[in-house]
């Protein structure tokens, strides 16, 4: 029986390539579009960024009436316009994490190692792309929540700045890069902890839960410390106001940059030398 | 062409993998024996780079795996373990892979219409059954048109029909010219596909040698013999190392003498004989013969050591 079964024949292969950047970065990119994860967490990550500036804006101006003079004072339009990107940066975190450590949790690294066995340049092509995807894709997001924002509380004339005023250019577009900068941390956390749950919980001790704890320090040790905490520089980028134990927009966002170099470089290390 | 010296990998204080040398030559299809856990699928991560190995060395076609400039044209592996997204579609997956070494997208297709799983291409990998994994790991394994390929227990959950495609399909790729190393824990699955057989255990190397002389060496002298005078041959036959078991219908299998001194033993005494057939151990005997030697040793030297 075997003898008359035909020789199962592999089609040969006309052109040979070699691994190369470029190619990888394609790769790397047609992963991020084949999974629902990206969709659901980007999608949920850009309607945030603007739904909260929204709802904030309607809830200002319907309750203007009633505020007192000191409470009124309190609110800033940036703020406003901004208060999406605090809840945004948790989808794009969480996908950070989830681009590289469900490769561990599947076993699909063993797949991605054994095209690229060189291994770095697959690091260097997940954060390439995923830097460019948020930025893209939360720079309008922004740019839509200021103006949006402004129009809707301009319809009763309160809290009106202009994009050309000092700082706000700035504080709108360094949100934008703010939330870019976290999904590369995250990033840079699911490669190092290489599970799910483990690089969430990383990230979110990082950002959520270590800057409240500097409260129990003495005010002086806090004022002294907390300036330097990752998200306390990011935040610098997107806030305009600046108090005496805060960095500059520059500094801050330099240092947070530094920041993600670190756990970039961590993760860069451990994964040329550990086994997968 | 696969070599590895002295190849050894710890996973904390236990050895998996314990100083394995052998050459796996293009041309044929060699397997890759050995009991579940005996440190195959670890063997076949040192290959690949995945793990990095304890001590000594492997490469594949005289390189470390990890400096091919387009790995994926050398060797196609398919790994035990899943190794696949679950949330992504097998055509995107495959595509991925293809991507990094410019492969182009035609390949892809042809490879899915090849394994046969043009109709679920498109759906996620996570509802495929294990047959259906096993197709997507070969089609990914042979992505690159490799010179090595390489397949961890490549017939797992196939049906008879896959499990024979599979086999002519090594056969096949072995005939191009190909290294073609395969896996198995299934000695009977090897002797229709293999010609050359590296066998290993508790992850060190029992033997290196073509399948028909694995099954010679490991062979103990089994013969059957029927006559219709069989109380009068027992009793010229017995002797020490000699033992009988009824063989039915007037036939008897006779432990520790070869054909040839059976049949002289025979002549000498003027007893007719009807059938004098020498019994070859099935590879599944074979095999568990020089395992199950190589676990009581090693259970020995546990006891000694204790």
């Amino acid at each position: 029986m075997s003898t008359l079964t035909p020789t199962v024949r592999l089609p040969p292969l006309e052109t040979t390539g070699r691994v190369a950047f470029h190619r990888v970065l394609l790769s790397e990119w047609t992963k991020l579009r084949s999974v629902r994860s990206t969709k659901w967490s980007l999608g949920v990550g850009f309607l945030l960024t603007i739904a909260f500036p929204v709802i904030f804006s309607f809830v200002t101006s319907s309750h203007w009436g009633s505020m007192s003079p000191s409470e009124r004072a309190g609110r800033h339009p940036l703020d406003i316009a901004l208060a999406g990107v605090n809840v945004a940066q948790l989808a794009i975190a969480v996908l950070g994490v989830l681009l590289i450590s469900a490769e561990y949790s599947t076993g699909s690294i063993r797949s991605t190692f054994t095209a690229v066995p060189k291994r770095l340049p697959v690091l260097w092509a997940k954060l390439s792309d995923y830097a460019a995807v948020s930025l893209v894709l939360i720079l309008p997001a922004v740019l839509i929540s200021f103006f949006a924002s402004q129009a809707i509380l301009a319809k009763h004339d309160i809290l009106q700045i202009s994009f050309t005023d000092p700082g706000v250019a700035r504080a709108v577009l360094g949100g934008a890069i703010y939330v870019m900068l976290v999904g590369i941390f995250a990033l840079a956390m699911g490669a190092i902890v290489r599970n799910t749950a483990g690089g969430i919980a990383a990230f979110a001790a990082i950002f959520f839960v270590l800057p409240p704890l500097m409260f129990v320090l003495p005010t002086s040790w806090n004022n002294a410390i907390s300036q330097y905490l990752p998200s306390e520089a990011g935040r610098q980028l997107f806030s305009l106001h600046h108090a005496a134990h805060t960095l500059t927009p520059v500094a801050g966002g330099l240092l947070f940059a530094a920041y993600c170099a670190a756990a970039i470089a961590i993760a860069a290390v451990l994964l040329v030398r550990r086994d997968v | 062409m696969i070599e590895a010296s002295e190849l050894t990998k710890d996973y904390g204080s236990k050895r998996a993998v314990d100083g394995l040398s052998f050459t796996v030559q293009p041309g044929i299809v060699t397997g890759f024996l050995g009991p579940n856990g005996s440190g195959k699928s670890t063997t076949m991560r040192l290959i690949l780079g995945l793990d990095a190995p304890t001590d000594g060395d492997v490469t594949v076609n005289g390189r470390h795996y990890r400096d091919h400039p387009a790995p994926l044209h050398e060797v196609g592996a398919l790994l035990e373990s899943r190794s696949v997204h679950t949330g992504r579609s097998a055509y995107n997956h495959l595509l991925a892979l293809a991507q990094t070494h410019g492969i182009p997208k035609h390949r892809v297709t042809d490879l899915i219409d090849l394994v046969g799983l043009h109709e679920v291409a498109r759906k996620r990998t996570g509802q495929f059954s294990l047959g259906m994994g096993q197709r997507l790991g070969i089609a990914q394994a042979l992505l690159g048109d490799p010179k090595t390929v390489m397949l961890d227990e490549p017939v797992n959950g196939l049906d008879p029909e896959g499990i024979h495609w599979v086999r002519n399909l090594l056969k096949g790729l072995a005939a191009e010219g190909r290294t073609v190393f395969v896996s198995s824990h299934l000695m009977s699955e090897m002797a229709l596909t293999a010609d050359h057989l590296i066998v290993i255990g508790r992850g060190k190397l029992i033997a290196d040698t073509s399948v028909d002389d694995f099954v010679a060496r490991a062979s103990q002298k089994v013969v059957i013999v029927r006559s219709p005078e069989l109380e009068r041959l027992r009793a010229e036959l017995a002797g020490p190392g000699v033992s009988f078991a009824e063989a039915g219908r007037g036939a008897l299998e006779v432990h520790g003498l070869t054909a040839e001194q059976v049949g002289n033993a025979a002549a000498g005494a003027g007893i007719v004989l009807h059938e004098l057939t020498p019994q070859q151990a099935s590879l599944e005997e074979a095999f568990m013969n020089l395992t199950r030697d190589e676990l009581e040793f090693a259970a020995d030297m546990e006891e000694a050591v204790a």
